[in-house]
């Protein structure tokens, strides 16, 4: 086992570890918490496959941004084991089947994609890298890009007039 | 001529000769890791002496002046107080998360120096989005911040923490944007690209004024996300008697005060190295003589006094300003900042498509 594969079973086994410690934990800043981590593991994953832009902004945009909000918002409600609200045992048992069916559905879909027999580019692919991805996007996608960006800037726009109205 | 380039080219060939690549790999790791952690130390004595010694002459006061000659053991003396202090953890605390916190603000200090240039060719991760990764990963930082308040279950811990979340989040945006110009003046995320693009003069003189607004919009940003006074609103002696880490104690305490000192350090490297050239010499011009003069200064040289000048600069807001009310800060970054700096990013544009500057 080199170096890489050492690396890969690793961030593995924190990833599914960790996602499987966000549905367990009773506390829902230790849930929080753990969606951060696996985050983490999987920007690992980015990097082992050279798309360090894809890792970098998967850690800006979930673990800097949208889970520091969603911190914030469950830390102010001091939401703890105690206070947790019991759930309805109904509601649990259609949780379950319907994650199951859709388990039982991915698990359908990908068993005969070709992704199986590709193999992982590790350290020397060159899809993930800015220069790739910049050109692709101004490019190929020059429209929809665009589109979306004017949407993110006038959001950002619309919270400063927002906050300048007295 | 002293350099840490030929340093680190001969300890590559020398560990080449001896050990196979696995190995090479293994012992340059664990180098790096001595060598960072040697700097922490050494930045967190040098940074905190610094601050008390500057504190006191814009006070017109002497300062630490008993421990060594000049007060310089001051820091250590202190330090070891720390050590052999008792770590208590509260009762209604949050155990786990509460004795973790300090660990995550000071790995995430720590990750910050991988893409920092320090030297000619002396850098740990020469990574293609180092501008990137360094907006990243100290976004990481207020989690730490933020587990610690919530962890401590007090009520000012948590009310630090909340105003320190608000606080980073938002100035952020500021000090994305102005690190944003420069990328668009090089054309590269890669730090050492950005360095050497600086060649024939620094972006903070080549880029015009636009580039100077960015310089100081960046100042004021990353003093705001190191919660430094005028903005440390996260700690307020005066309202939350310390703020985030109110609750602890001994080592502890002093990783969160170590923290604080090395963010410092490594916003100031950043921004020494987009706006004033990293490690680059002074150069003017066409005057030969001054440049080949400049040259013959170690670049490590050029670096460390760089970011001292820019770690005294913000040290300097602390003692001159007074501190803002939350309310101050976030309308000074949403209604003035964040408009100047997208303005000035769209200035900057337009100066790099035609080419305006030199």
């Amino acid at each position: 086992m080199n170096i890489t594969q050492i690396l890969f079973w690793f961030l593995t086994v924190l990833a599914i570890g960790s996602s499987l410690m966000v549905i367990t934990s009773r506390n829902p800043v230790y849930s929080v918490l753990s969606l951060i981590v696996t985050f983490f593991a999987l920007s690992g994953h980015y990097i082992l496959l050279n798309a360090q832009f894809l890792a970098i902004v998967n850690l800006i945009v979930y673990a800097g941004a949208i889970m520091v909000l969603f911190l914030f918002v469950i830390m102010l409600m001091n939401l703890n084991a105690e206070t947790e609200p019991q759930k309805n045992k109904w509601l649990r048992f259609a949780g379950i089947i319907a994650g199951g069916c859709f388990l039982l559905v991915m698990v359908a879909a990908l068993r005969d994609a070709d992704s199986r027999a590709a193999t992982a580019m590790t350290t020397y692919g060159e899809t993930g890298l800015i220069q790739h991805l910049g050109k692709v996007l101004f490019n190929e996608y020059v429209v929809p890009f665009e589109i979306s960006s004017v949407l993110f800037l006038s959001a950002m726009v619309g919270a400063v007039v927002l906050g300048k109205k007295e | 001529m002293f350099s840490l380039e030929g340093l680190t080219n001969s300890l590559q060939q020398w560990l080449n000769a001896h050990f196979s690549s696995t190995w090479v790999l293994v012992i340059e790791s664990l180098l790096v890791i001595l060598l960072a952690i040697t700097l922490f130390a050494i930045l967190g004595l040098v940074l905190v002496l610094m601050e008390r010694k500057v504190a006191a002459h814009m006070q017109i006061r002497l300062g630490p002046n008993r421990v060594g000659p000049m007060g310089m053991f001051q820091t250590t003396a202190d330090t070891l107080k720390l050590i052999m202090k008792e770590g208590l953890t509260p009762d209604g605390a949050d155990k786990f998360l509460f004795n973790l916190a300090p660990f995550v603000v000071m790995i995430v200090a720590m990750l910050l120096l991988a893409p920092i240039p320090f030297a000619q060719n002396f850098q740990i991760w020469d990574i293609n989005i180092g501008v990137l990764f360094v907006s990243a990963v100290s976004s990481i930082s207020v989690i730490g911040i933020l587990m610690a308040g919530w962890a401590s279950n007090n009520k000012y811990s948590l009310l630090g923490a909340m105003r320190s979340g608000a606080q980073i989040v938002s100035y952020e945006l500021s000090a994305g944007l102005s690190i944003i110009t420069i990328v668009v003046l090089t054309g590269s995320l890669q730090l050492s690209d950005i360095v050497s693009s600086q060649q024939n003069g620094w972006w903070i003189f080549k880029g015009h004024i636009p580039a100077f607004i960015a310089f100081v919009i960046f100042i004021i940003a990353v003093t705001a996300e190191t919660n430094r006074a005028p903005f440390d609103m996260a700690e307020a002696e005066s309202e939350l008697t310390a703020g985030f880490h109110t609750e602890y104690s001994g080592m502890k305490f002093a990783l969160f005060f170590l923290a604080e000192y090395i963010n410092i350090f490594i916003v100031c490297a950043i921004g020494a190295t987009l706006f004033l050239g990293g490690w680059m010499p002074l150069h003017i011009g066409n005057l030969e003589g001054f440049n080949h003069i400049m040259d013959y200064i170690p670049s490590s040289v050029w670096f460390f006094g760089k970011v001292f000048f820019l770690i005294f600069l913000i040290m300097w807001f602390r003692w001159t300003f007074p501190r803002l009310r939350i309310d101050q800060l976030l309308n000074l970054e949403w209604k003035y900042l964040l408009p100047i700096s997208m303005l000035n990013l769209l200035l900057v544009t337009i100066m790099a498509i035609m080419g305006w500057h030199f």
